[in-house]
């Protein structure tokens, strides 16, 4: 058979430019059109350019290329405007709270209390806010932490049975609570036995919101030790526990760790519960057993809420999410770090 | 014959061998490892009776509040529990959570799933592993701080495009917009959509990238164009993984307290514009009449506090189910 | 409808490491050719670029001419994806698609061309089944998942769907080293009927099938590892499986090879 006139391998194809030229026509003629209609709004231009691109791009491809590429052609150009979409707000939420954030951020911000200072009024700080947000999320990891590696343990050293499928079942549940049913919690505890807000509630809320966090991500660990270190422990007689103390978990500590921080950068960031069981306070209170305390996230919350439009409040509430946002971001930068040095060791 | 076969080890399941049972059933005797044993077991009990008491005291809180309702707990539209006769209902709540997470939802999983397939099948290597990075660390900021954002930031560029849709779309009676501020659900749903695109997108690379090669290649090898590589074999693949991805999303959205609570300005009513500022979610609800409640009205919030910790539930419950059907049908691929 | 491939003077990389490097040979219209060699040796890669799947893989690319009867597939204006639709392959290991049905799954080459009828697919699907010797076997559960098949009906699976299309060249990528004997042997007798429409590329580990199978046989080798794989010679099978005229060919033939 001779094909030598109508090839079958070459389809038509648009040059490589071609995508640049239509975006490049679609926003002139957004342009174009957005003036003459007289539309204000530029989120509208850009709307219509993205509206004109596509169609464009569908029709041209359509007629030059076949269908088939047309479509390929489209499915590409969303998944880029999908990607393009999607980086703006998270652009710009991190552009703005380290912009805004860093304007009243100082020393002095750290380390003084909004004690003499109203709402909506410029000065003050956060060291309240600070000294409630570590000494809460400390106690909450103190309860936390052993509890869900011990369950992790149980789960994976010993678990058979309708006991540990009962445990995983409700673990798995736990993980879906939400915040503030979390906070609703303890609060009715604190009715019941007609409590005022203390810190250390606010703990309490936060470890039940971290403890299947924790379970999860050290069971995850846990499963990663291969077998045969722990029958080659076994076979030398040593003691069950003392093969999961000495052998089993010296070998996933690095992933349990970074479990853990990352359980606490989550909890770190939780509003909910601590608005419920905190209350919030512009003083310096130490104490997290008595008395109502305040935590960064809450604080902003607070700056936000009750300043009326107050810049000087916005100003604070700028700086103590990029406080928060730094705490944060470290811990997770820090978790990940850990996680990558300690990953040999772990087999895979 | 040759043994090129590639054979798949598989993870090191903790499954317990013969030996070690019997060791661990002679071992359990020793008073150290009876300790260890109660121990880690008495942990996951302790973690049952949490749950336990979670159930019990917020049932019993809510029945005290319920059982004093002069309206209908479930249909009325009213949130007054300060008064003699107090009366409240969770339709308001309801329908606003719903209605946001939906909105939510729609705009999130296409996105998600977009950017999800951005990074693992069309952006350039050096390009997808620090993009997929940073949206991980995304994932971390807290909700407060997309609160903030939203009410500051986002609020006042929603003008142009509320303006608009009421334009071309207002006759639709959904996007029909009096001109208050957009502090309405639309814009809750939006920002909904950015809180928990991050994790959605997350979880939906993971799947996309175990997507197997041979799979991919085998759309390939028949004249399939990238996108349709994509649906043959990627999307297929990477279905229940992207449903229960969305799932942990839906959670998420449906129970996200500060970030609906500081943008929406709330009313207790229903109405059919998203663009209109007005109606309120379950938690939004919670944090913002918590201020002034009495210890009857904490109750009564609590008893919402406990459907949505029910609807929570099923949700959660939905997505395993689907998971665990698909996972009959595409499993056996190894 | 077979067409000849004529390849001159292919060299291909894997970023900047050269996996084969200036190979030239003519491959047959409705023929079996073989590849043969030792791992690594490239025979698979170089099968890679006769459908320009080696560009596929990261850092992929390739230099050199393939000619399919008068055009290039390395040509300006060529369009790769054309390009595998005429020329189908069969991979190592069986691997229909796992959310498909056995029917969904020969017919997913033709649903990217869209508009057929009903009957029409299922008229081809049924034509490409028993072309792949499998008809019989499946046409009860056509609506069950081809990964409940086994492995060497899996494999027919996949050669059906691969045919379905109509290619004009069908290259296999060691079809049979992940199959039992009786699945192996099914598959070289189909090989055997499919040649008198298509022309086939196989590689293979397995010098007694190439023996079977093959009408001309390829050996490739390298020199040392690391180094670029090399088309040693091609020839009639028997000959070269008898009466090599390379010295490295007799010794990997009769297993002398160090």
């Amino acid at each position: 058979m001779s094909t030598a006139t109508v090839s079958t391998l070459k389809g038509a194809r648009l040059p490589k430019w071609s995508p640049y030229a239509i975006a490049g026509g679609s926003v002139g003629l957004a342009i174009a059109i957005g003036l003459a209609a007289g539309l204000d709004s530029r989120v509208q231009w850009g709307l219509i350019a993205a509206i004109l691109f596509i169609v464009g791009t569908y029709g041209i491809a359509a007629r030059v290329e076949g269908k088939r590429q047309a479509k390929d052609r489209i499915a590409t150009s969303l998944v880029w405007v999908a990607f393009l979409l999607a980086v703006i707000p998270l652009v710009s939420l991190v552009w703005v709270t380290v912009v805004r954030g860093i304007k009243v951020l100082d020393l002095y911000f750290l380390t003084h209390s909004m004690g003499v200072v109203a709402d909506t009024e410029p000065g003050g700080g956060i060291y309240h806010a600070i000294i409630g947000s570590l000494e809460q999320v400390g106690l909450a990891t103190l309860i936390a932490a052993p509890v869900g590696v011990l369950t992790a343990i149980y789960l994976v050293e010993y678990g058979r049975g309708k006991l540990s499928k009962a445990i995983t079942f409700f673990v798995d549940v736990m993980t879906g609570i939400p915040s503030i049913v979390a906070g609703l919690f303890i609060l009715s505890l604190m009715l019941q036995f007609e409590m005022q807000p203390f810190g250390f509630a606010g703990s309490l809320a936060l470890a039940i919101l971290m403890m299947p966090v924790v379970v999860r991500s050290t069971e995850e660990m846990l499963k990663l030790v291969p077998n045969e270190l722990r029958e080659a422990s076994l076979a030398l007689g040593v003691p069950k526990w003392r093969t999961i103390l000495k052998v089993v978990l010296p070998t996933s500590i690095g992933g349990i760790t970074t479990g853990i921080m990352l359980a606490v950068a989550r909890i770190a960031g939780e509003t909910a519960p601590v608005l419920l069981l905190v209350f919030g306070n512009p003083f310096i209170n130490t104490n997290p057993f008595e008395g109502a305390q305040s935590s960064l996230p809450l604080y902003i919350y607070q700056q936000y809420a009750n300043s009326a439009g107050s810049g000087a409040a916005y100003d604070r509430a700028w700086a103590a999410s990029l406080t928060l946002i730094a705490f944060v971001m470290i811990l997770n930068l820090v978790a990940r770090g850990i996680a990558r040095w300690k990953a040999p060791k772990t087999g895979r | 014959m040759d043994t090129t076969q590639i054979t798949d080890t598989p993870p090191p399941a903790a499954q317990p061998t013969a030996t070690e049972q019997k060791r661990a059933a002679r071992g359990a005797t020793r008073p150290g490892d009876r300790i260890f044993l109660g121990l880690s077991r008495g942990s996951g009990i302790f973690l049952l009776v949490i749950m336990a008491a979670i159930a019990v005291f917020l049932t019993y809180r809510a029945s005290l509040a319920i059982s004093k309702d002069h309206g209908n707990f479930l249909t009325t539209f009213e949130w007054n529990t300060g008064l003699q006769e107090p009366v409240f209902g969770i339709a308001v709540l309801a329908f606003g959570t719903i209605v946001s997470s939906i909105v939510a939802m729609a705009i999130a999983v296409p996105v998600a799933v977009a950017i999800a397939l951005f990074l693992t099948h069309y952006a350039p290597r050096k390009l997808s592993g620090p993009i997929a990075y940073v949206i991980d660390l995304l994932a971390a900021v807290p909700s407060i701080v997309y609160g903030l954002w939203g009410a500051l930031i986002l609020v006042p560029h929603m003008n142009g495009l509320f303006g608009w849709l009421d334009d071309y779309l207002g006759w639709t009676g959904i996007f029909s917009w009096q001109g208050g501020a957009p502090r309405s659900m639309l814009t809750v749903g939006i920002l909904l959509a950015i809180m928990i695109l991050p994790i959605i997108t997350n979880v939906s690379r993971e799947v996309f990238r175990q997507t197997p090669r041979m799979n991919e290649e085998a759309a390939l090898a028949l004249g399939a164009t990238r996108w349709e590589v994509i649906r043959m074999a990627v999307i297929p693949f990477g279905r229940s993984g992207v449903i229960s991805a969305s799932m942990l999303g839906l959670g998420r959205a449906l129970g996200e307290t500060m970030a609906v609570a500081t943008v929406l300005s709330p009313t207790f009513d229903i109405q059919a514009s998203l663009l209109d500022p007005g109606g309120g979610t379950f938690a939004q609800n919670i944090a913002s009449k918590f201020g002034e409640a009495t210890e009857f009205g904490r109750d009564a919030l609590i008893a919402s506090g406990l459907v949505l910790f029910v609807i929570t539930l099923l949700v959660n419950g939905a997505a395993r189910a689907i998971i665990a059907r698909r996972a009959e049908y595409s499993g056996a691929n190894a | 409808m077979a067409k000849r491939i004529d390849v001159s003077g292919l060299t291909a990389y894997y970023g900047s490491h050269k996996a084969i490097e200036d190979i030239s040979m003519t491959v047959e219209p409705r023929s079996v050719t073989a590849f043969i060699g030792p791992s690594g040796c490239g025979k698979s890669t170089f099968l890679r670029t006769l459908n320009r799947m080696h560009e596929v893989t990261p850092g992929g690319r390739v230099e050199g001419k393939v000619m399919l009867d008068d055009e290039d597939l390395y040509g300006t204006g060529i369009d790769p994806v054309s390009v595998r639709r005429e020329v189908g392959m069969v991979f190592q290991r069986p691997n229909p698609f796992p959310t498909m049905s056995i029917f969904d799954n020969v017919a997913a080459g033709l649903r990217l061309n869209g508009s057929y009828k009903k009957s029409e697919l299922a008229e081809v699907v049924e034509k490409s089944l028993k072309g792949a010797n499998l008809w019989n076997e499946v046409k009860d559960r056509l609506n069950k998942p081809g990964s409940g098949l086994s492995g060497g009906q899996q494999q027919r699976l996949c050669i059906a769907r691969a045919i379905a299309v109509e290619p004009k060249v069908l290259l296999m990528d060691e079809p049979c080293s992940a199959l039992d004997p009786i699945s192996t042997l099914a598959i070289e007798d189909l090989i055997g009927e499919l040649k008198e429409r298509f022309t086939i590329v196989i590689v293979t580990h397995n010098m007694q099938q190439a023996a079977r199978v093959s009408d001309r046989t390829a050996f490739f080798n390298l020199a040392a590892v690391g180094q670029p794989g090399k088309l040693i010679e091609i020839d009639e099978t028997e000959r070269i499986f008898s009466n090599p005229s390379v010295q490295a060919t007799e010794d990997y033939i009769s297993g002398r090879f160090g």
